[in-house]
């Protein structure tokens, strides 16, 4: 069981953040994300634009901003439970929360902050009729593990990144890698793009575009797809495996049946206070909450995360007062033994 | 005046008839989130994420269709002919009429 003083739901840029004001209360924390890497949206859907609105930064990008967000909170080593979704909540005798994720991994904390955003990304699942019926049994919406596709048949649909970077890895794996896309041109990184080309002139991948998967095969497993093409009509693959990769999205998922108070897809919180939620102890900041006048921007959460450190802190040591002491002034003391002062002025008679 | 009428068949087939400024540098996206319709606008209006696909029914001419959303539009699902990401089309006096239908979501 992992233990810890705040337990924050959402590594995205608000709960990133929300380490390093706990971290100056000397409060530990530690992060779920169901995606495989810290950053939410950030990282998941635009790393590569810019975001304007970030104080004292006239332009940065979004990906920037999460690694800049790691550096700043490396000292409070926070713990990471990435790739699990957040399931269930259960209060324990000793007042504290026992989290567990989708993976089983339990994690118990006096105080949890939900830095959820819109949710926890889910892939998107293409309308085909009897998809449903194939997950696990040839059909993944993501790729955990390559190796299962050694020396197997695969095809994959999709024209964004994530398609094009697993169709060059696979074509060295599989035994024979198909790419569909409805369109000639990709939403990829174009090197990416110019890899896969050359690797369809070289035969190691079957690639078709202008095209769409519209059905599975197969009784038990899948055992090849029907492909629909815009001028050659129906095209039939033989495959074990059908991978579609059409990215993200976000639901709100298993939070909704947490007793908390949910107006309009988002978290009711006291925003006239610490943004506590109707369950004394939880808290919701960033994207994920919602009160009269609710800005969904990161600076908000930033906001959200300090105010938030505070009431947490009282929460944890009602009897302890604390002083906000200005990093300027008190410094940054890490947990792993560093420590980030201001110099001292150095003070010179002239005469 | 510089409001517009557009109206908007929801997922559930009801007609919502609403008001548009054209002076306030609105897309359709956030027309349909102020009128609190179920369109997510995930990506905030980037056109990568297509959740605010919608079908055109009139036939108003629409600002031509950029890169970006062509692009995200060959990844969406349920995408017809008529098929637009509603964040890419600017609320303009020359809209006044539109009708549009959400697209399922996905």
């Amino acid at each position: 069981m992992i233990k810890t003083d705040i337990l924050i739901i959402g590594a995205g840029p608000t709960g990133l953040f929300t380490v390093f004001e706990a971290g100056l209360l000397k409060l530990k924390t530690h992060l779920i994300d169901a995606l495989p890497q810290p950053g939410g949206q950030c990282s998941e859907i635009y790393p590569k634009k810019p975001i304007y609105d970030i104080p004292g930064f006239p332009e940065i990008l979004a990906g920037d901003l999460v690694n800049n967000l790691m550096e700043q909170i490396k000292p409070f080593e926070p713990g990471f439970t990435l790739g699990e979704r957040a399931e269930t909540i259960e209060k324990l005798e000793d007042d504290t929360f026992l989290v567990t994720t989708n993976k089983g991994t339990k994690h118990n904390a006096p105080v949890v902050a939900i830095a959820g955003g819109l949710g926890s990304f889910e892939p998107r699942k293409p309308p085909i009729p009897n998809i449903a019926d194939f997950e696990d049994k040839g059909v993944a919406y993501i790729i955990r593990d390559p190796e299962v596709y050694r020396d197997k048949r695969v095809v994959i649909a999709g024209g964004g990144d994530s398609a094009l970077d697993w169709t060059i890895f696979l074509a060295d794996v599989a035994s024979e890698v198909t790419l569909v896309h409805r369109r000639n041109e990709f939403r990829g990184a174009l090197d990416s793009v110019e890899r896969v080309g050359e690797l369809t002139k070289l035969g190691k991948v079957n690639l078709i575009t202008e095209a769409e998967v519209k059905e599975i095969k197969g009784e038990d497993h899948v055992t090849g797809v029907g492909i629909k093409h815009k001028t050659q009509g129906d095209i039939n693959v033989d495959t074990d495996y059908f991978i579609p990769l059409f990215g993200l999205s976000p639901k709100l998922g298993p939070i909704a049946n947490w007793g908390l108070e949910i107006e309009k897809n988002a978290i009711k919180v006291d925003n006239s206070y610490d943004y506590q939620t109707n369950i004394p102890g939880i808290y919701a900041i960033g994207d994920v909450n919602t009160y009269r006048g609710k800005l969904k921007l990161i600076l908000s959460g930033f906001h959200e995360a300090a105010i938030m450190c505070q009431s947490a802190y009282q929460r944890i040591f009602p009897d302890k007062k604390y002083v906000m002491k200005y990093t300027t002034v008190g410094g940054v003391e890490g947990f792993d033994g560093s420590k980030k002062e201001a110099k001292k002025e150095v003070v010179k008679a002239i005469v | 005046m510089s409001d517009v009428t557009i109206k908007i068949k929801d997922r559930e087939g009801e007609i919502h008839e609403v008001q548009a400024p054209t002076d306030m540098a609105m897309n359709l996206m956030e027309v349909c989130k102020a009128y609190e319709l179920p369109v997510e606008g995930t990506c905030g209006g980037m056109a990568m994420c297509a959740s605010c696909q919608c079908y055109i029914l009139s036939d108003h001419e629409l600002p031509e269709m950029g890169q970006d959303e062509d692009l995200m539009l060959a990844e969406a699902f349920y995408v017809e002919d008529n098929s637009r990401l509603g964040c890419q089309i600017p609320i303009t006096p020359e809209l006044d009429g539109l009708e549009i239908e959400l697209a399922p979501e996905s």
